[in-house]
């Protein structure tokens, strides 16, 4: 693992959201979710700043990274691009939209495309099983997609007119 | 209620409230099998995650197998450990732990002394029926501990060890699922991490995961080059647990035998890493002295308490986890490293050859002597002090390897002038034991007078930390015992809180002390096994016709002939040492 | 509300909000700005009113006229036309699949016909962000009546009389939880409330906290009333944002009006609530997982005893309920326990929300009284399957639960019956499945997700469900053999017998489930090489009818491996042994050539 150096404001952004929660191990998630908010990720660096702030060992950080879906040490593409497997999409067609943004953008699921403009992630239910099978592009929903569809939404991206013209479900 | 009745395996039994059905059970000769369960009692170390559910039992009424390790016992409680549900439910679960575990026992490291095999044979396992994918990781060699994380099983006991025993915090488990798997952080080497060495993972781990570095091929090839002198050390611990590698009783003293092993394994010189115990009691009582001396003076530049430091892993303990204290310890060297250091000086010297030609060669209770002998302070011109460093397992390999029939081998003695030693040089194995030795020689100089007993019980224990109160004449010398890094610590942060009453601290990582260490034949989870190396250490003691480390007359004769006296310049230079800051 | 003439009820819970709620809310306030109507109609942002199926929806007050799929454009028509012309805007209603017939009135609609709302019953109804429409159907009362008229153990006795037991998943006695919680001394206790909703396909708990936050802020409060607790924790989805919000806003809103806080309605009852953010972990909706959580530790279970109500989150008494619990008890304080428990069935009382989702016509949120039956709610809620096809079965339970056949469409739902029939009442997710489902497939699929969701740490969850996936997936890809069915069976039972926690000890119930319902479908794939569903890729078979192939050279040009032979003007030919079974010839046959068996 290359190691990157954190600029002097990044190191100070990690110690005071910590403190913001009063440096207690307990409050590691916590932690976590804040950082990975300001930061776009955790890498190692990151962490083990945390596990120094927190008075824990970078293990156990690294294990609780590791454990919780959510948190990241890769760094997401410019439009994490988010595929719900949950079971009513499931039903409704999800693997087939999840093949068909793996086929177009040519990544496979938690990679990033080589320019970096997407990334493809599963995700479970998010809660809007009447538009199954869903689709998110960092806050925009797509409901109903078809496979056939997958191309146009990339294009949206890809033409740097993100969402304006998102598709109504 | 303070005790319940209940039935296990048709037998009724009454047995106190709070009792497991895994005690419950072994009460009346019950042994029902586990895997990561693991209790030292006595010791206050108990790793119960209730996750590899080998130990399941069928308790009546139940919706399901309960674990017999974390279940306590209740009134009217109905077990069956053997039913045909249990059995079955007990087999596929080793089934599915084998299906994730490569089958190279012929060839493991831990082949024989294996718990995961033992247990396979247990419970008869002739086929696994959900054969799959397999968990790959890759190797991780260090300079003491090798972690082939493909024999890891998830009974976490060295995350246990690691973290709540030792709050050294290496190791987590990491991922979930099928790919979680015990690791230190970014599944980067043990080299790169603050790992002490301490050994302990390797300690209690039931599979050959974690396993030290092999030297004995090293050894073998120095052992057979005509070239080379090559002598060797051994450590107190050694000689009150290498016998059970022979399948003879723990506690069992083997010294006379271990002597003659290494002689017909063909050492040139057999020589005792106590006589270096011996010599470590002069520079570190000496220094201890001093200091004590110039604090009571009013010297404010002198810090009390002093800290022993014979143990290597409780130094890099320091070095990473307090490097602001790095001062407080003394800074005699661990007795392999001054052993070493006078080998190569003052024994090279008699024997007229170059350091080069002397192979200088350890046997030790402990893991993390490996890696103290690979510490470039301990080298000259690149030549270490101390050349291999090989624990009481690969000697006990080494000694099998060469045909020796270890039980019937005479009693032999050590070779001089490095392998005279004291008693007090022998209770270096064991808790309380380097600060009890430190006390007679200390006590003598300090007062001119002669102990009124040797025996200090108020020293001894396996209480994880203990602290007891010395008439130095008149000067009450404080003393504090931490045995398991998790207790040095906690006396650690008392001094940095300005909360410390002791003059004088020893610490010794392992629980139990070297007798304790990670490089010992494996205890398998029985504290039994320490407590009787523990008295036998203590047995070798009361043999012994000299007891005080300052009586030694090759120690004499050192300081005569070649050191001038303790804590001299030449003294110093090969006797002692620095510490370093590694948090960076 | 009684101020304006007309209110505009719009949905704005995140299905909704998926499909440009927002645009149609901003489009209303600018036409209601435009044509002066500020003082007369008020637009409420409410939470899901549960038919996500037709979002976005628009409800009109008070003459309760429920438009559907409404999108910006329709704004306009139904300002012009239905408040300022009072007429109906006929293409915008509901209409009936039976009858043909458009229904205007909500009630009318068969979806919520059968429904009793008592979890939901403000969603949909108020704005979430505002207390006071809270406050005005009753909220907060049954706090205030507590407080000033009941201990904590006549609380508790009315509770444990509702008989409302969890809906989170294992069904406990929801007041005996409390009973024993109030019981464990110690010199602080914790309120969790449970929000980490995990099952796939199942979304009870955010509509809930979307649009109604106050109540399970209310129940949490009388939780720690009884129970002795000053403290509540609400551990939520971080994948949840919107739900996270008027959670924050509604907490702030209560501390404003004195409901939480300090010496609440002056009668010396402290509670605040914090919340707590989940990591997507599914594990964790486990009580014993979500408390290590919570305390910044891996999501691993712990073996209970001791239960979190004796020994919980910081180790201290800890009672954990679920959204949907928390829901209903302000009002079983309201309306009386006698009231609640004439609700359901003998063993399970009250109502259960339902995610329905799947190959159903009314996808959506459900809320129905206990024993309702699967058919009632498949059918004459649900309207039936989509498309028109053949019902094959609903799952039932998440990832936990088990299929179950048309054999039990007339069984009452309740947690019992559930169980005996082979699955569980989990937290509420409802999938039905067609005839083009595959039940090995969806077996599979939820052992993908047991898979990735297990922890790791005991043997049987760890190891096991990862074989029962391997089995299953070789089945899938027309390599299983008849012994691996028996090998599932063993194993199965093995992983629920041995597991640690409820993760593993209920994640073979999808297997069991399947196989015990469907087992002819698990034979076919071993025995026969096909799969009935046409789902199982690896078992389809792409052939070209010679007497229909009239030689166009379109699928020999198109396909990508070149599997497809044959001169022009004379029947094709697809070798099986290139053929990758992509589907492409088949789509662009023009003649129907080409069959998939």
């Amino acid at each position: 693992m290359p190691k990157i150096k954190l600029a002097e404001n990044t190191i100070q952004l990690i110690k005071d959201t910590c403190a913001e929660f009063g440096n207690k191990e307990s409050e590691l998630i916590n932690v976590l979710h804040q950082v990975q908010h300001k930061l776009g990720y955790l890498p190692a660096e990151v962490q083990e700043v945390i596990a120094k702030e927190l008075k824990t060992s970078v293990a156990k950080v690294y294990g609780v990274v590791t454990f919780y879906s959510f948190f990241t040490m890769i760094p997401h593409g410019e439009n994490p691009i988010s595929i719900c497997m949950g079971t009513a999409c499931y039903v409704r067609g999800a693997e087939q939209v999840l093949a068909e943004f793996k086929r177009q953008l040519k990544v496979e699921v938690g990679e990033s495309t080589s320019d970096g403009k997407f990334s493809i992630n599963c995700l479970r239910c998010v809660g809007a099983c009447g538009l199954a099978p869903v689709v998110t592009v960092g806050e925009k929903v797509y409901g109903r997609v078809a496979p056939s569809e997958v191309k146009k939404i990339i294009a949206e991206y890809r033409e740097g007119c993100a969402g304006d013209d998102a598709k109504s479900a | 209620m303070d005790t319940i009745n209940l039935t296990i395996d048709n037998k009724s039994i009454v047995v106190k409230n709070g009792t497991t059905i895994l005690e419950a059970a072994s009460g009346i000769g019950v042994h029902v099998p586990t895997l990561c369960h693991m209790k030292l009692h006595d010791l206050n170390i108990e790793n119960k995650p209730g996750g590899c559910r080998v130990c399941v039992v069928e308790v009546e009424g139940r919706r399901n197998l309960a674990p017999a390790c974390c279940t306590e016992v209740a009134e009217g409680m109905v077990v069956n450990t053997h039913s045909i549900r249990a059995i079955n439910a007990r087999r596929t679960v080793m089934e599915l732990i084998l299906s994730d575990h490569p089958a190279d026992c012929l060839i493991c490291a831990k082949s024989g002394n294996c718990e995961l095999q033992d247990m396979a044979h247990q419970l008869g396992i002739r086929e696994i029926h959900y054969q799959g994918e397999q968990s790959h990781y890759r190797e991780d060699t260090s300079p003491a501990i090798i972690r082939e994380v493909d024999k890891c099983i998830m009974c976490r006991r060295c995350e246990m060890m690691c973290n709540e025993v030792q709050t050294v915090g290496v190791l987590s488990a990491i991922n979930r699922g099928f790919n979680s798997v015990v690791s230190p952080a970014f599944e980067m080497n043990l080299d790169h991490s603050v790992c002490t060495y301490c050994g302990q993972c390797v300690a209690v781990c039931p599979t050959g995961a974690l396993t030290e570095v092999d030297e004995t091929g090293n050894v073998i090839r120095a052992l057979s080059d005509p070239s080379k002198t090559v002598i060797v050390q051994t450590a107190p611990a050694v000689r009150a647990a290498l016998g059970e590698e022979f399948g003879m009783e723990a506690g069992t003293l083997v010294t006379g035998k271990l002597v003659a092993s290494l002689k017909q394994l063909g050492f040139d010189y057999v020589f005792d890493t106590d006589f270096a115990a011996d010599l470590t009691i002069m520079e570190e009582g000496t220094e201890l002295l001093n200091r004590l001396s110039k604090h009571l003076s009013g010297d404010k530049d002198v810090k009390l308490p002093i800290l022993t430091s014979c143990c290597p892993a409780w130094v890099k303990f320091f070095e990473h986890q307090f490097p602001e204290m790095k001062d407080i310890p003394s800074t005699a060297r661990s007795p392999q490293q001054m052993f070493g250091s006078i080998a190569k000086t003052y024994f090279a010297d008699k024997l007229g050859i170059n350091r080069e030609d002397l192979v200088v060669v350890s046997i030790m209770p402990c893991v993390a002597k490996k890696y103290e002998c690979g510490r470039e302070e301990f080298k000259t011109n690149d030549n270490p002090d101390v050349d291999y460093a090989l624990t009481t397992r690969e000697l006990a390999a080494l000694i099998k390897i060469s045909n020796i029939d270890f039980r019937t081998l005479p009693n032999e003695t050590f070779d001089n002038p490095l392998g005279e030693s004291t008693g007090a040089a022998v209770i270096f194995g064991t808790t309380g034991g380097v600060i009890e030795a430190a006390v007679r020689t200390a006590y003598e100089i300090h007062t001119k007078k002669e102990l009124p007993r040797i025996d200090f019980a108020e020293l001894r224990g396996m209480e994880g930390i203990r602290k007891a109160t010395i008439d130095f004449d008149g000067f009450p010398l404080k003393i504090g015992i931490a045995h398991g890094l998790g207790n040095a610590r906690k006396l650690l942060e008392d001094i940095q809180a300005g909360k410390s009453e002791f003059h004088a601290i020893e610490i010794m990582s392992c629980p139990g002390g070297c007798i304790g260490g990670g490089g010992q034949p494996y205890h398998h989870g029985n504290a039994e096994v320490l407590k009787k190396r523990q008295m036998a250490i203590y047995q070798e003691d009361k043999n012994k016709v000299i007891r005080k480390s300052h009586e030694n007359p090759y120690i004499i004769e050192l300081y005569e002939e070649f050191l001038g006296e303790p804590m001299s310049e030449k003294a110093h230079h090969l006797l002692h040492t620095e510490y370093f800051d590694r948090t960076e | 509300m009684s101020d304006y003439k007309m209110h505009l009820l719009i949905c704005s819970g995140t299905g909704c909000k998926a499909s440009e709620s927002e645009d149609i809310i901003n489009s209303f306030t600018s036409l209601i700005d435009e044509f002066g109507l500020e003082d007369e109609v008020q637009i409420v942002r409410t939470g899901c009113f549960g038919f996500c199926e037709k979002g976005p929806i628009v409800k009109v007050l008070p003459d309760n006229t429920f438009y559907v799929r409404v999108s910006p454009g329709d704004t306009e028509e139904i300002l012009k036309e239905h408040i300022v012309k009072g007429r109906t805007v006929q293409r915008l209603l509901y209409t009936d699949p039976v009858t043909n017939e458009n229904i205007s009135d909500s009630k009318g609609i068969g979806f919520y016909k059968k429904q009793i709302r008592i979890a939901l019953r403000n969603c949909g109804f108020i704005n979430p962000e505002n207390i006071e429409e809270y406050i005005a159907r009753d909220g907060y009362m049954a706090l205030g009546k507590c407080l000033a008229e009941f201990t904590p153990e006549e609380t508790i006795q009315e509770i444990k009389e509702s008989g409302l037991r969890g809906r989170g998943g294992g069904g406990f006695p929801t007041g005996l939880k409390w009973e024993i919680t109030r019981k464990s001394e110690a010199d602080q206790k914790y309120v969790v409330c449970n929000a980490d909703e995990g099952d796939p396909g199942a979304f009870m708990d955010r509509s809930i906290l979307e649009g109604d936050p106050h109540s399970v802020l209310e129940a949490m409060a009388i939780c720690g009333y009884c129970i002795g607790a000053d403290k509540g924790l609400v551990y939520i989805r971080a994948e949840y944002p919107l739900a996270i919000e008027r959670l924050k806003t509604a907490i702030k809103q209560a501390r404003e009006y004195g409901l939480l806080g300090n010496d609440i309605m002056g009668a010396k009852f402290n509670f605040d609530i914090e919340l707590r953010y989940g990591a997507g972990a599914f594990v964790c909706g486990e009580e014993t997982a979500l408390i290590h959580s919570m305390e910044g530790l891996r999501g691993e279970p712990t073996f209970k005893p001791p239960f979190p109500s004796v020994s919980g989150y910081m180790g201290k008494p800890t009672n954990v309920n679920n959204v949907e619990t928390f829901a209903n008890i302000p009002v079983i304080l309201n309306k009386g326990a006698n009231w609640f428990n004439k609700i359901g069935t003998e063993k399970s009382k009250g109502t259960k929300v339902f995610a329905l989702a799947g190959k159903i016509n009314n996808v959506g949120l459900i809320e129905v009284p206990m024993g309702t039956t699967l058919r009632e709610v498949i059918y004459d809620i649900g309207g039936g399957i989509k498309n028109g096809k053949e019902f094959k079965s609903v799952q039932t339970g998440g990832p936990s639960g088990g299929c179950l056949t048309k054999d039990f469409l007339d069984t009452p739902i309740d947690y019992d019956n559930l169980i005996a029939a082979g699955s569980m009442m989990g937290s509420g997710g409802m999938i039905v499945m067609d005839e083009d489902d595959c039940m090995v497939s969806i077996a599979r699929f939820y052992l993908e997700f047991t898979l990735e969701e297990s922890c790791g740490k005991c043997t049987p969850c760890r190891v096991g469900n990862k074989r029962l996936h391997e089995i299953l997936d070789k089945i899938t890809k027309g390599k299983g053999e008849v012994e691996d069915i028996e090998r599932l069976r063993v194993l199965s039972s093995v992983i629920k017998d041995a597991s640690l926690c409820g993760l593993g000890q209920s994640s073979p119930n999808p297997v069991l489930s399947t196989i015990a319902n469907f087992e002819n479908e698990y034979l076919a794939h071993v025995n026969d090489g096909k799969c009935p569903a046409g789902q199982c890729k690896a078992l389809l078979k792409y052939e070209i009818a010679e007497d229909l192939c009239t030689g166009c050279t379109l699928c020999f040009r198109n396909c990508p491996v070149g599997a497809i032979t044959g001169e022009r003007r004379q029947p094709h030919f697809i070798d099986q042994s290139i053929c990758i079974k992509c589907g492409v010839c088949f789509e662009k046959c023009k003649f129907d050539a080409i069959t998939l068996t």
